[in-house]
């Protein structure tokens, strides 16, 4: 393979940097979707970030004690007061789904469309789930008077970054499903037998950094 | 096979009706057109605003209808158009839109329909901004930086549907830029024709795509800080509201930090001042290398100032927060890091000086627009370095001084090269000069004006002149002398504020009556002059993408016949004309 620029065949970082400098393109034979998704996702990086230090200075900020969030998110469960017990069994069904996206990439290039589209849609269905516990405990705290702008075991502003925090990760988990449940159609309907698989991919790398945003949540908002 | 290639295989579909033309069109050039239209027209409303304004200081009273609210109100929407829906909307949206497809030789954005969308955003963005004037309360009168508590808190015109309004339509502009942000870096990584290699590509390229980098990173911030104030203002929740007496009233707010919201902002607000300064380096560069008929100076140094300067701009932001209160060791990191930044500034001036330097110049309206730039920019910069030090920046801070600072570094400056590029790459879009006698009036008009505008500016800031106050007279300390010079700045800012009709006339009348351009009017070097049709036609290479020998800056090469090399010209002649294998693939380029 020739080339019209030298670099190509050059070794170590000259090499390095002399791909990423040739011609066509800087990561070959990356998709132009695939680029804008990682590209899109590091802009997003952003914005949870801002999200997430916006919620530790506030927290710094707050005049009222900071709630225990290991009570607050405490259920009594078969006679027996666990902490924090909801949000592992969420986390724990979110990492799970990241596996089966992961196998479905996998079978997607394997152009196995049927199990492809099987784990999408059992990916779309923990998300679902995800959410729908999500907003079961939405709604236990709205009944325990937490608000938006009030909180009854201390600083107003948890309630505010909880309900901003997690809604805004909930939001995305859902579009997340609904971008799923679109292309595990897509695939299942042969939309893609010429374009090639790499759809799939895409979306997993959307689902895993939603995952991967919700370990930080998780541990900055949870754990702290 | 790289996925450039796999689209030049594709047919391609070129829209008939007038509707998918023209207006839902997913062709970069029309998009383009579209946002810089758009942007040019609220640019507009910003300039009457700010004559409205300079109407006040200059004769104070002398328009019934601007009170102080009026005046904030002005004030808030003149900064904030003029700074995001005109200059950030028509260097990314505009020239980005234009430009990077062309000069890297590719057919058009990634991903046309988002760029489209990326449009209506924008669009949706300024109509919610414009709806603002006219809801009850009217637009906020926070000031552009639109600091909490006082921009939610009552006292401070439009606290009631105008920041709402304002918050919203950042947020969908934000939205609108990350949509048109993602096509144009994917388009420059990913997307280059044959023998386009990241070092070939001219600067103006080099300019928007690290300046699109920063607006994909520095709009969350602006995103976020949004977002927590709508909350504030419509749900009631602290995180920026302190807990305050208002008006002789408890506010309901506890245990927010209005610090937080001025870093996130600041955090977004520096890397803007490159967002825009950025683009308008790498086309100016582009201007100057072509109009002077010499090679950029140091076009490697050009490309890593860049970089370097969008690198930097992230670790400069506190800056801003001088008078806001910080630890004094902060202070010390922020002026250090402000003052590193004019290295790569300032090496980026001596190279367009050095590249002036025994050039061919020929004083075409883009090049004085260029040389007009360098000259604002030089000023702006320099001042920067005042406010940039914390003992300089606090008795500065505030006053007119700033106001003059960074209206010439990055309001004039870039609006300089907004011009320049404008009658630089009109032929190529119309297919028709602009009139020449009409764009050196603007210029010297423009040019001068603006000097005369914000040059005496610096003179009332070291008066101590406060900024952002909607009448002067009653304050003692300011000297008879501050007043005549501001009457002399309204009549010069009505009279040059005016004399831009000169340049909508001159771009419509030239529409119909200009003088045929041809192709290649400048004699210029890089892709976009190469097209098969001017203007280029849907798919800009309706048959085989160009190939790509050569940087874009082989201007008078020595032992070539013409004083330019267009970078499609093979290096051995012998490969004049270049074989195609059956895939459609250039001879040699890689499968």
């Amino acid at each position: 393979m020739s080339s019209d620029t030298t670099a190509a065949s050059q070794k170590g970082f000259a090499g390095l940097a002399g791909d990423w400098a040739s011609d066509k393109d800087a990561f070959k034979g990356v998709p132009w979707g695939k680029a804008m998704m990682w590209i899109f996702l590091l802009s997003d990086t952003f914005i949870f970030s801002c999200f997430l230090i916006g919620y530790m200075t506030v927290r710094m900020s707050a005049t009222d004690p900071w709630p225990n969030t290991s009570e607050v998110f405490a259920l009594e469960m078969f006679g027996h007061h666990i902490p924090l017990v909801l949000i592992a069994i969420m986390t724990f069904i979110l990492i799970t789904s990241s596996g089966t996206m992961a196998l479905a990439v996998n079978y997607g290039y394997r152009r196995d469309k049927k199990r492809a589209a099987i784990l999408m849609l059992i990916t779309a269905l923990f998300g679902a789930s995800f959410v729908g516990m999500q907003a079961f405990e939405w709604t236990k705290l709205i009944e325990e008077g937490v608000r938006p702008w009030a909180n009854p075991m201390g600083a107003a502003q948890f309630g505010s970054c909880f309900f901003m925090i997690t809604g805004f990760h909930g939001l995305h988990v859902s579009i997340g499903v609904i971008y799923l449940l679109i292309v595990a159609i897509k695939v299942l309907k042969g939309h893609y037998d010429k374009k090639g698989y790499e759809i799939v991919e895409i979306t997993g790398l959307y689902w895993h950094f939603v995952d991967l945003v919700w370990v930080f949540i998780f541990a900055f908002f949870y754990l702290w | 096979m790289a996925y450039a290639e796999d689209a030049e295989l594709e047919e391609l579909h070129e829209p008939h009706s007038f509707w998918t033309k023209y207006i839902w069109s997913q062709d970069h050039k029309v998009i383009a057109i579209q946002y810089s239209l758009t942007a040019i027209f609220v640019g507009l409303i910003a300039l009457v605003l700010s004559g409205l304004m300079r109407m006040q200081i200059g004769f104070p009273g002398s328009l019934e209808t601007v009170d102080p609210t009026a005046y904030y109100q002005y004030m808030t929407m003149h900064g904030m158009i003029m700074v995001i829906y005109l200059l950030t909307a028509l260097f990314l949206g505009g020239f980005g839109n234009y430009l990077i497809p062309l000069m890297v030789g590719a057919r058009d954005m990634v991903f046309p329909f988002v760029n489209m969308l990326s449009y209506w955003a924008y669009l949706l963005s300024v109509i919610i901004l414009l709806a603002s004037f006219f809801v009850p309360g009217g637009a906020t009168g926070a000031g552009w930086t639109l600091y909490p508590p006082q921009a939610i808190t009552p006292g401070t015109p439009g606290t009631d549907w105008g920041i709402v309004l304002m918050l919203v339509s950042l947020a969908v502009f934000i939205v609108a830029a990350t949509m048109g942000g993602l096509n144009y870096v994917t388009t420059v990584l990913q997307a280059r024709t044959h023998g386009m290699t990241l070092f070939r590509m001219p600067l103006s390229v080099w300019g928007i795509f690290v300046a699109t980098i920063l607006a994909l990173l520095a709009f969350p911030a602006l995103f976020v800080s949004a977002v927590m104030m709508l909350f504030d203002k419509l749900l009631g929740t602290s995180f920026f509201m302190p807990e305050m007496m208002s008006l002789g009233q408890q506010l309901d707010h506890k245990g927010g930090s209005p610090i937080l919201f001025q870093h996130l902002f600041w955090f977004f607000g520096h890397p803007e001042v490159y967002i825009v300064a950025l683009p308008a380096f790498g086309l100016v560069s582009d201007l100057i290398s072509t109009h002077s008929r010499k090679n950029i100076f140091g076009y490697r140094m050009m490309v890593w100032a860049i970089v370097a300067i969008g690198g930097l701009s992230f670790i400069v932001w506190a800056h801003h927060m001088y008078v806001s209160g910080m630890n004094p060791y902060f202070g010390f990191f922020f002026a250090t890091t402000t003052l590193i930044i004019a290295v790569p500034t300032a090496l980026k001036v001596y190279n367009w000086l050095l590249t002036l330097w025994r050039g061919d110049i020929h004083m075409t309206v883009p090049m004085l627009f260029s040389l007009a730039f360098i000259m604002t920019f030089l000023v702006g910069g320099l001042t920067g370095l005042f406010l940039g030090n914390v003992i300089v920046d606090i008795p500065l801070s505030d006053t007119y001084f700033v106001v003059a600072h960074f209206h010439m570094v990055m309001g004039v400056a870039p609006i300089l090269v907004v011009f320049g590029a404008i009658y630089h790459w009109y032929p190529k879009i119309t297919g028709r000069m602009m009139n020449d006698t009409i764009g050196k009036w603007h210029f010297w008009i423009t040019f001068i004006g603006t000097y005369l505008i914000y040059f005496p500016m610096h003179y009332l800031g070291i008066q101590g002149m406060p900024r952002r106050y909607f009448s002067y007279e009653e304050i003692e300390f300011i000297p008879q002398s501050a007043h005549d010079l501001n009457t002399f700045i309204t009549v010069t800012a009505i009279f040059v504020g005016v004399a831009q009709l000169l340049f909508v006339f001159n771009m419509f009348h030239s529409l119909f009556y200009g003088r045929e351009a041809g192709p290649n009017p400048w004699r210029a070097t890089s892709l976009e002059w190469q097209t098969p049709q001017t203007p280029p036609v849907h798919g800009n290479w309706p048959q085989k993408l160009p190939v790509v020998y050569r940087w874009a800056y082989d201007y008078s090469v020595p032992g070539m016949e013409e004083d330019y090399t267009p970078q499609t010209v093979p290096d051995d002649p012998a490969h004049e004309s270049i074989q195609h294998d059956e895939a459609g693939n250039p001879d040699g380029a890689p499968a």
